[in-house]
């Protein structure tokens, strides 16, 4: 009793009640049918949005202002880079990696100079950057679809016992990334700046350095989910990371993550990635047309929001 | 006498429990037309929950309120402004983002129409003028710009504007504890002349001297009850510190402080203020304590800021060569991480000290927090608990343990004492010289006069400069201010 409310105390819990709920009414609806497969699909789709949304999840914890908007754009370019020097030989495969991530991280950097050189406020100086990036994209990639190396495609794909590698990779980086939150200077710096950034600078915190290391770290998981995606769906394009701007957003806010700043949290953020990609299929399978699906979609969102929102700030 | 006195409010066995925290148990108080009353009291004793009541921020849990005779059952922040009760609060209210006149307006709904921002301004201007002649400050002036003593400035003139609602009584919580004691006297000077009108005036202050110098009445709260309620003239310094129940009265800061035979290492920090033109500069030896002094705002904090700044990298003009650390005295804006415990909050300075291979070691910061809420005495049963379950006093401790606690061999002290009670500020005396003697050196900018025999010798400053330095012989509060003002000329 104590243990189960310890549990519902939790915020990110309701983003798992809700990706049951979601999951629950699906496969009553189909009369129990496709449940298990709905779980695999759903794992391997949530995994991308897991993957920006930690990243987008320590910009956010910076503090008021901070967003990375540029994820779609970074995205896309990685997937281009990671297609072009892979050129479809598994032998390149390492060094197309480590290329996407060079792309993600160098777009990750140029975002934190804009904003501290120049000081333009994330918001803007992180969207004026997509836009820049997606030239690049258009220029580089001219608009043709490259295939993914067989083998990158086939890691992308791989299961075992129904669960894709590629969600069990998602997890360890989400443990991995809880880890760094709470047990490292680089973590605590992040959530000391998220609360107060002049009592952070006056408590000794290197502000300017954590920020960078954040707007980079974002940049270069918005790199590897580029390449990921592309293995994924065989193929680089320049729309591949569209979805992920609202996503990367809407996961970490669902996931229990204060907009404020200073506190995150990241099992909710693979909890909102589930209930985001069940809650498609699930409106999928009702048979609701496109108009429907995007209302409806928008509308849970604000209901799971308001409802997980937790204890009002007092006072 | 007194008693034929109308009397203005009235309560009866108020009661406010905040889960097992009896805050407040079973208060009695009368305030009457016309006079001032002084309540004082430990931190945590209860004051700010009672006027939390009075101005109907909190619900009582138990107990009646009376306003001018009539039981008032629905009381709420708009009734009490109504009834004519304004409360200037120990933590700022102002918009920083809006300007002096602006705030004001948030008070007054009747400025409106075209020409309100003049009018607000206008208001405001002439109340500052009436209470702080020669004040600077502009009605134009965005709010976060200001100073902290003259944010507190604004604060208090602008619960003493009156448009179409009523003014009746003001409850001033530590009003002066951003003020110099130029600013604070001005401030007391004008409470007088209020009360003077028939107005009445609930003063609550840590500094005692102020409170038996101009209350009519003294109330003494402990523990959540009234346990003293006299005129002013039978209370001495003495009797009321023995009823508040703290620590017996020790006037001895300053004598202990004096036979201090402390080593004086080699020197660890020269500044030199921005705006200095002679060669005046601020040294610090390791195992000094120094005083920075002088009217408030007067380039003190920027001094002590630039310093901290000059620890990253060099910087013209100052010189350090230890690694420092720094107490902040406006522990809201400068100090407090609101989510984390209390022994996170200490750790923060620490916690690259605290990696065991790539992780910071959970048992070590533990370690950290128990071993400085034993040396510190921070009350709670838990340094888990959020840091903000502590009272005002104790959250500073907090701020002084994450400093103590640090490797920092230089501390910088931005005025940390203001609304602590004394039994906090004795408790950190005692802690600052054992940490001198085994070496430490100590800046310490304070508004507080009597917080300077505590240091070795003190800079005064004035208009962003160093314009005095006096060793303890030679310093008195008169020093002191004729220091700030000889510049002048």
């Amino acid at each position: 009793m104590e243990r189960a409310r310890a549990l519902l105390a939790k915020p990110w819990i309701w983003s798992f009640v809700g990706a049951f709920i979601v999951w629950a009414a699906t496969v009553a609806f189909t009369g129990g049918h496709g449940g298990g497969g709905m779980i695999t699909a759903a794992l391997a789709l949530a995994v991308f949005m897991v993957i920006v949304g930690i990243g987008q999840m320590f910009v956010i914890t910076l503090g008021p202002g901070n967003i990375d908007l540029s994820l779609p754009a970074n995205i896309g370019l990685a997937s281009a880079v990671a297609m072009k020097v892979m050129d479809g030989s598994d032998s390149m495969l390492a060094i197309g990696l480590m290329a996407a991530l060079a792309s993600g991280f160098a777009v990750g950097t140029a975002n934190y100079l804009l904003i501290r050189a120049l000081r333009i406020p994330p918001i803007i100086a992180t969207l004026s950057a997509a836009f820049i990036i997606q030239s690049i994209d258009i220029s580089y990639g001219r608009g043709l679809q490259i295939k993914p190396p067989p083998g990158f495609a086939d890691f992308a794909n791989l299961r075992y016992f129904g669960i894709p590698v590629l969600a069990i990779l998602g997890i360890v980086l989400a443990i991995a990334a809880a880890i760094a939150l709470n047990r490292t200077v680089y973590g605590r710096s992040v959530l000391a700046i998220g609360q107060n950034m002049r009592a952070a600078k006056l408590a000794g915190v290197k502000v300017h350095r954590t920020s960078f290391i954040t707007y980079a770290l974002c940049g270069t998981l918005g790199g590897l989910d580029g390449a990921l995606l592309a293995a994924y769906f065989r193929g680089a394009n320049v729309d591949i990371g569209n979805e992920y701007l609202l996503a990367s957003i809407a996961v970490v806010v669902i996931g229990g993550t204060s907009v404020a700043g200073g506190k995150a949290n990241v099992p909710g953020v693979w909890g909102a990635a589930l209930f985001l990609v069940l809650l498609l299929t699930m409106l999928n399978t009702f048979g609701f047309s496109v108009g429907v699906r995007l209302v409806l979609t928008g509308l849970i969102i604000v209901g799971v929001i308001t409802a997980a929102g937790g204890p009002r700030t007092e006072r | 006498m007194v008693d034929a006195r109308t009397i203005l409010v009235k309560l009866e066995g108020v009661e406010k429990h905040f889960g097992a925290v009896r805050a407040l148990d079973g208060v009695d108080l009368n305030i009457f037309a016309g006079e001032c009353v002084g309540l004082v009291g430990h931190n945590g004793a209860g004051k700010s929950t009672l006027m939390n009541i009075l101005t109907g921020t909190l619900a009582t849990g138990a107990g009646t309120i009376s306003i001018s005779g009539s039981v008032e059952d629905r009381y709420s922040v708009s009734r009490a402004l109504a009834l004519g009760i304004r409360c200037v609060f120990q933590e700022l209210s102002l918009c920083p983002n809006l300007s002096v006149a602006e705030n004001t307006r948030i008070n007054h709904p009747s400025l409106k129409g075209i020409g309100w921002q003049r009018k607000a301004a206008a208001l405001i201007a002439q109340k500052l003028d009436e209470i702080f002649p020669g004040h600077s400050i502009d009605p134009s002036d965005i709010v976060g710009d200001l100073s902290i003593g003259r944010r507190q400035m604004v604060e208090v003139a602008r619960a003493f504007t009156v448009t179409d609602a009523p003014l009746d009584l003001v409850i001033l919580d530590e009003p002066t504890s951003s003020l110099d004691s130029h600013t604070a006297g001005q401030l007391l000077d004008f409470v007088r002349r209020f009360v003077g009108s028939g107005k009445s005036c609930i003063l609550i202050s840590h500094l005692l001297g102020e409170v038996l110098g101009n209350a009519d009445r003294i109330v003494v709260m402990r523990d959540g009850k009234v346990v003293a309620a006299d005129r002013a003239a039978v209370f001495d310094r003495d009797k009321l510190v023995t009823s508040m129940g703290g620590a017996a009265a020790r006037e001895k800061v300053a004598a202990e402080a004096a036979k201090g035979t402390r080593e004086i290492g080699p020197i660890c920090v020269k500044a030199r203020p921005a705006r200095q033109r002679d060669d005046m500069q601020l040294v610090a030896r390791s195992g000094e304590i120094i005083g920075l002094a002088g009217l408030a705002g007067n380039g003190q904090t920027d001094l002590l800021l630039a310093i901290f700044e000059a620890a990253g990298g060099s910087r013209s003009g100052i010189e350090v060569t230890a690694p420092l650390a720094l107490v902040a005295g406006d522990r809201q804006s400068d100090g407090i991480f609101p989510q984390w415990s209390i022994a996170r909050n200490i750790g923060i300075r620490s916690i690259e000290r605290m990696v065991r291979g790539m992780l910071i070691s959970s048992r070590r910061e533990a370690e950290l927090a128990s071993r400085w809420q034993e040396r510190i005495k921070i009350r709670t049963p838990d340094m888990n608990n959020n840091i903000l379950s502590l009272s005002g006093g104790n959250q500073q401790k907090a701020l002084f343990a994450r400093a103590l606690g640090s490797d920092a061999r230089i501390i910088l002290m931005d005025d940390p004492m203001r609304g602590v009670d004394i039994g906090t500020k004795l408790d950190v005396y005692d802690l600052i010289r054992e940490e001198a003697d085994s070496g430490r050196t100590f800046l310490w900018y304070t508004t507080e006069t009597e917080e300077l025999d505590n240091c070795d010798h003190v800079y005064v400053f004035h208009g962003g400069r160093i314009v005095a330095n006096l060793s303890r012989d030679e310093l008195t509060e008169e020093k002191v201010i004729q220091s700030s003002f000889d510049e002048a000329v």
